[in-house]
Order: structure tokens, then C-alpha cells, then sequence
């Protein structure tokens, strides 16, 4: 069990020092542990505490790892241009349908009206939907990507999102490439009511055109990914992944937690624990991704007849975790 | 909808002198508990119930004592009527979620009970178990065989427990697909009756893949071979509703809800308050006339005045009138036609013209006229091209039934 740091600093200077590269995440202890605190993250701070082990982590230290605990390999959730970054091969990422906003169809208000929070939503990411899809490279494949932000209220889907997950379907359809979405969700965005539910038929729709078209898909579900995204397209692709640690499920755990009264078992709803279940086909540490992704892809589609050689990118320092 | 009809309420039928004594004397008794009782907790029609009370105690009177107040009797008739009505056309949003929810609504069971002819219960997944939840089987309605696929509430509190409540796991979801193959085989129609609150959430559900389950439902009731018509005849609580809830046709009873969410976990969620259901249910634009303004839902199946549990047969006998019509419709489509347009109906759900571009594969087609996508057949593609062609398909299917 990690200790309780008491000092920030000293903390985080312990693991500038000695980083535990490579170490296996105790599952059973640590990933166990996550807490359902609000103040996990404090924006724009220099330190921030782990959600896995609770160790402080210099948070540039983090982002050089690609969002990787450098105590325990959990997984942070990343923000969707960080993850082109990561993923694209470099200056072949084009986006696809950037101008798509959102709308309140339903006049809904909660604690402020639901346009406010688009508004507010796009200002500070910058983004104009949760959803950022386009076409580009891994290691010379080309692929239609779609990524989910979790920065974006919540990575929630509303029409926008289902829309654009059905043309990224249909772009990859028409174009024979291959499908990777990446999901991190908390579910379908309520503030659209029924519409957003029905963003669930939406996108399973257009991957049954992708299927019938003999298209090929992958859907990586990372931290975390859970209800209408989970029980829709993210589980009907031909394959499907998951980042370590990730937390998956349909409920949320503190819903189950509250309905049922008791505590949740060790390592519930996440990764590890759905593999052993048998709903994931693989689990995948961010720093194999890229390679991995070009591996299935070569497997479902026959090697690329002409690879484009592309730049070898910067190794990232990441420790791998499984 | 007919008063005529309303009134052929068990409430309003003539009762024997027996029955009414006893509803007589647990008036005098208990009054307030009896009314809580009877209307399931709805404090909107306590006035309804306080007039039926009345109507009774008068009616009880007038037998034995051989007094002729018949007069009084329809006159206060006449104000229960004009009350149900004025109530019932201007209830809120949270009032409809509780008739939604009413323990004397009608569930699955009574219309297996109420219209069909037969019905030969088909249980299990062959995975892992029985799932209560949801109830499959062949089904004989008005000659025509087709397939049900219900979740089960239960009217007991036995049956409700056995149950949970209408909240299906993952197995119930995995029989009911199970089971549409099998319609799908034999050519059968698939009716969808949806009632539950949600899926269930619990570790079971999860650890079995509750999300998975929905999402192979989902995705399989796009390409299922035969006629669906979904109706959502009391809850229709989210992702559990849509786990059977793909269909050519969606319809709804008048005083059903159908809702992203429960108004109480958006209540909790986003104004951190369980009380401010009210609120969220209103928000949410969650009942029968909003979604079919939205274009969610094809139909509403009107209820009896006062709602389904007031005259459950009625209700049942309208919703038996509404399914068979679209059954018999659909049965005129070849099957591809068919799965091509609810394939449309749900990538263009709700769609404002002009707001989202033109699909890609449509695009293509518009430009060069090539074929479809490498690799194989395309289905659906929307957009002007494959509306003309969809709509000369449905042309040609007008004299061409099966």
C-alpha cells in the first residue's frame, strides 16, 4: 500500500529520484483504491495527485510520460489532441467536420442554461465539439480516427457527437480504411434528453453500415468510458481495447454502490477486471498503442503494400504495464 | 378520446351490492389511507378519488336504503368526469412519470392476459440463466404470430422483487436477441413492449457486460429480417428501454415517459438534489407528445381518460388496435426495404434539415455514380440520391406485398 505523503514536495521530489519505470500496478491494491474525490485534478497547478495510487506527481513530469503515473503506470485520462499527437503520424492528420456545434433543442436548464455550457465548454477547450475525428497515418496505415474528450463535458455524447461518429463510420466505410475510435465518456449528455439516447441507434446504425461494407474497426476504451457510449458504439466494434486501468462499465460505481448499499469489490468496472471477464480483447499500454494498432490493422487488412516512411517520432519514456 | 369509452371503467360499472359494501365500509374506515392506497401515491388525484368515494357512498346508500337519489349520483358522475378530464390534460411532466409508474398500470403480463390469443413463454439465454426481467415468447394475436419480447414488472410484490422491478441484466438482453433470431428465422413480426425503469445496475450486471449486451441488442436490431414494432407502455428508462427499443415503428402510450435518464438521477446528477425531480422531468422533455414532436416516437396510443389504469381493458384493446395495424403495414415491405428505412429512420433520427452534412457514402454515389464502398454491399445510404431510390422501392413495394 503506498504510504500517505505528507509533503508534497517531498513526495514528488522521492519519485523525480527514483521513478518506478516499468513497475507492475498492483490491481488488486492500488487501481482498487480510486476515490470518487472532485479535487483529483487542480487545473493549471504545477502537482497533482494520482487517482490510482495518490502519490503527487509533478505534473509536467506526467505530460512527458504521456499521462502515465510514473509511480503506478495508471493511465490518465488525455486530452483528445494530446492523443492525435501521440497516435497520428506527424503532419497527416487532417480533421474532419470541425464546424459541427451543438444546439439546445430542448431549452434545458439545470443550474445555468445548457447553451452556457456549450459555450463555456468550447472557450475553454478550444474545441467545438467532445468529439474530434479526421483521417491520418499510424505508422503509414491510413486510418479514420475518432476521438472522444473527456474535457468536453464530460466526453458526453449528444447529436453532435453520434453524428460525427457515424461519418467518421461512413468515411471509413467509403473509403476502405480502417475505424479506430477512442472513448472516454461518462455517457449520453443528458441536457439532450431523448435525442442523446438516440445518438446510441445513431451510431450503431453507421457501424452496421461499416460492417455490411466489410470495414474494419477497433474501439480503444480508456479512462474512463461508461454508459451510452460503453452500450452502444464502443462495443460493437470488431475489436476492442483498453488502456490499463481504465474504468469501464454501464452504471457508474457510485450509482452501484449506491443502489446495492455495499461496497464494490477490489478492482471493479476496471480493465483488468473486464479482460478477466472476457469483454475486452486485449489490454494495450499507451506506450505500445501505435505499434499495436498497426499490428491489428495489418492482420485484419494484409501489411500496407507501400508504407510511407514517416519520421521516427521521440521515444517516449513511458513504463510499460503489462 | 371517447368519454363513452372512459367510462367503461371497472371504477364506474355497475357493482354488486356486495362489492359495494365493503367499498363502502373501508371508506368510512380508513379514508385517507384508503385513498393514498388507490392512487398510488399521486396526490393529483386525490379530488378524482374523493369524488369516486363519494359516487360510492351515495350509490351504497341509495340500495339500502331504496331512496331514489339517482340524480345526485349523475350529477356528481358528471363532475368526475370533467375533474378526470381537467386533471388528466394538464398534467405536468413528473405527474406523468407517476402514472408511468402506477401500481395498477397495466404490465406485460396483462397484455399477454388482456390480447393475445395464445402465448407459449420461451425462457432462458442458453448462456447463463433466466433473466425475470424480460419475457420472450411466441405470441397469437388476432390470428397473426408473432414474437413478444417484454420486460416483466411484476404485480405482485413478490413477482416485482422476482423481477427487479423491470430492471433487466445482461442475460435478459441475451435472451431477447436470442429469441428475435429465432422470429427472424421463422419469418415472425417482433413486438417490443417496453417498461422498465433501466438496466440493472449491480455487479452481476456489470461483471456479465450489461453494456455489451444493450449494445449487441442495439446494433442486431438493424439488421433482423422481420417487422419490429416497439411500443414503450409505461417506463421507458434509458439504455434499457433501447436494448429492445430498435424498431421499423416506435410507438407510445399517451402516459408513458421515455428519458435518457430517470428524472431522478438527473435530478441527482445535475442539480445535486433528488428532490428537484419535478424539475429534471420537465427538463428532460420526456413524455409522449415531446418525443413526438422530436420525431422520436411514430405514434401515440391514446389512453382511457384518467389513464390506462383506470380502464386497463380499453387501454389494452387500443393498443392491440394500433400494434395490429402496423404489423399488418410493415407485412406489405420486402425485407429490404424495410431494414433500409429503419436503418434511415435512425442515422437521420430527429434530423433538422441542413444541419449535419450529407453522409459520405451518399456524396459518392451523388458524384460519380461509382458502386458502393470496397469490400461489399451497401445498405443505407442517406441523402437525395438514396431517398429517391428508397422512395421508388417503397413505390414499387405499394402492390407488392411480403
Amino acid at each position: 500500500m503506498a504510504k500517505q505523503p505528507k509533503d508534497p514536495k517531498d513526495e514528488a521530489k522521492q519519485d523525480a529520484e527514483a521513478p518506478e519505470e516499468g513497475a507492475e500496478p498492483r490491481r488488486e491494491g492500488r487501481l482498487s483504491r480510486l476515490r470518487f474525490s472532485k479535487k483529483k485534478d487542480m487545473p493549471g497547478g504545477l502537482w497533482l495527485k494520482c487517482e490510482s495510487c495518490s502519490e503527487v506527481i509533478f505534473r509536467k513530469e506526467l505530460e512527458e510520460k504521456g499521462r502515465v503515473c510514473p509511480s503506478c503506470g495508471f493511465h490518465f485520462t488525455v486530452p483528445g489532441r494530446e492523443r492525435i499527437a501521440m497516435l497520428i503520424d506527424e503532419g497527416t492528420w487532417e480533421e474532419l467536420h470541425t464546424d459541427l456545434t451543438a444546439i439546445d433543442r430542448l431549452g434545458f436548464v439545470d443550474s445555468s442554461p445548457y447553451a452556457d455550457k456549450i459555450e463555456r465548454a468550447m472557450k475553454r477547450t478550444g474545441q467545438s465539439e467532445a468529439l474530434l475525428c479526421g483521417s491520418g497515418r499510424i505508422l503509414g496505415r491510413e486510418v479514420v480516427v475518432a476521438i472522444l474528450d473527456f474535457g468536453f463535458m464530460g466526453g458526453s455524447m449528444g447529436e453532435v457527437v453520434g453524428e460525427k461518429i457515424a461519418l467518421a463510420a461512413e468515411t471509413a466505410a467509403r473509403d476502405g480504411k480502417p475505424l479506430i475510435i477512442f472513448t472516454s465518456s461518462g455517457g449520453a449528455r443528458m441536457h439532450e434528453g431523448i435525442l442523446s439516447l438516440m445518438q446510441m441507434a445513431k451510431t450503431c446504425a453507421a457501424l452496421d453500415t461499416l460492417n455490411q461494407s466489410g470495414g474494419f474497426s477497433i474501439c480503444v476504451m480508456t479512462h474512463p468510458t461508461t454508459g451510452g457510449v460503453t452500450a452502444s458504439f464502443a462495443s460493437v466494434t470488431d475489436l476492442i481495447l483498453a488502456e490499463p486501468g481504465a474504468l469501464i462499465g454501464f452504471a457508474g460505481p457510485r450509482v452501484i454502490a449506491t443502489t446495492l448499499k455495499q461496497e464494490l469489490p477490489p478492482g471493479f468496472q476496471r480493465a483488468e477486471f473486464l479482460l478477466e471477464k472476457g469483454m475486452l480483447d486485449a489490454i494495450v499500454a499507451r506506450s505500445e498503442m501505435r505499434e499495436t494498432l498497426a499490428k491489428l490493422i495489418d492482420y485484419a487488412q494484409g501489411p500496407p503494400s507501400e508504407v510511407v516512411p514517416t519520421p521516427p517520432r521521440a521515444e517516449r519514456d513511458v513504463p510499460a504495464t503489462h | 378520446m371517447g368519454l363513452s369509452s372512459a367510462f367503461s371503467s371497472p371504477i364506474l360499472v355497475p357493482r354488486t351490492r356486495e362489492g359495494l359494501q365493503i367499498v363502502a365500509k373501508g371508506n368510512k374506515k380508513k379514508k385517507t389511507a384508503g385513498l393514498q392506497g388507490s392512487t398510488g401515491g399521486m396526490a393529483f388525484e386525490r379530488p378524482i378519488e374523493e369524488i369516486e368515494a363519494q359516487i360510492a357512498e351515495l350509490e351504497s346508500l341509495s340500495l339500502s336504503t331504496r331512496l331514489d337519489i339517482s340524480g345526485e349520483i349523475e350529477a356528481l358522475k358528471a363532475r368526475l368526469r370533467e375533474t378526470i378530464d381537467r386533471t388528466y390534460t394538464e398534467l405536468s411532466a413528473w405527474e406523468r412519470v407517476t402514472v408511468a409508474r402506477h401500481p395498477k398500470r397495466p404490465v406485460a403480463a396483462d397484455y399477454v392476459a388482456g390480447i393475445c390469443d395464445d402465448f407459449f413463454e420461451l425462457h432462458g439465454d442458453r448462456a447463463f440463466g433466466d433473466d425475470q426481467a424480460m419475457m420472450t415468447g411466441f405470441a397469437t394475436i388476432e390470428g397473426r404470430r408473432i414474437l413478444l419480447v417484454a420486460h416483466r414488472k411484476g404485480r405482485t410484490t413478490k413477482e416485482r422483487l422476482e423481477c427487479n422491478f423491470g430492471c433487466a441484466h445482461p442475460e435478459g438482453y441475451r435472451k431477447a436477441l436470442r429469441k428475435m433470431r429465432l422470429a427472424e428465422k421463422f419469418g415472425l413480426p417482433i413486438v417490443c413492449m417496453i417498461n422498465t425503469p433501466g438496466a440493472y445496475p449491480g455487479i452481476g450486471a456489470e461483471e456479465r457486460g450489461q453494456a455489451m449486451a444493450i449494445a449487441e441488442n442495439i446494433l442486431a436490431m438493424f439488421s433482423i429480417r422481420v417487422p419490429i414494432v416497439a411500443i414503450v407502455i409505461g417506463e421507458g428508462g434509458s439504455g434499457g428501454a433501447l436494448g429492445i427499443g430498435v424498431g421499423d415503428r416506435v410507438l407510445m402510450m399517451e402516459h408513458a415517459y421515455y428519458s435518457v435518464i430517470s428524472p431522478e438521477g438527473c435530478a441527482a446528477i445535475l442539480w445535486k438534489d433528488g428532490e428537484r425531480s419535478p424539475d429534471a422531468a420537465e427538463a428532460l422533455r420526456l413524455t409522449s407528445k415531446d418525443l413526438l414532436g422530436l420525431g422520436v416516437v411514430d405514434e401515440i396510443v391514446t389512453e382511457p381518460l384518467g389513464g390506462a389504469h383506470r380502464a386497463p381493458s380499453v387501454a389494452m384493446a387500443e393498443v392491440k388496435r394500433v400494434l395490429l395495424r402496423h404489423l399488418d403495414e410493415l407485412a406489405t415491405f420486402p425485407v429490404d426495404t424495410l431494414l433500409a428505412r429503419r436503418h434511415e429512420k435512425y442515422r437521420r433520427i430527429s434530423h433538422i434539415e441542413g444541419r449535419f452534412p450529407a453522409s459520405p457514402l451518399s456524396k459518392r454515389e451523388g458524384d460519380s455514380g461509382e458502386d458502393g464502398p470496397p469490400g461489399g454491399p451497401r445498405r443505407s445510404a442517406p441523402g437525395a440520391e438514396s431517398d429517391s431510390t428508397l422512395t421508388s422501392q417503397l413505390e414499387s413495394a405499394e402492390g407488392n406485398p411480403g
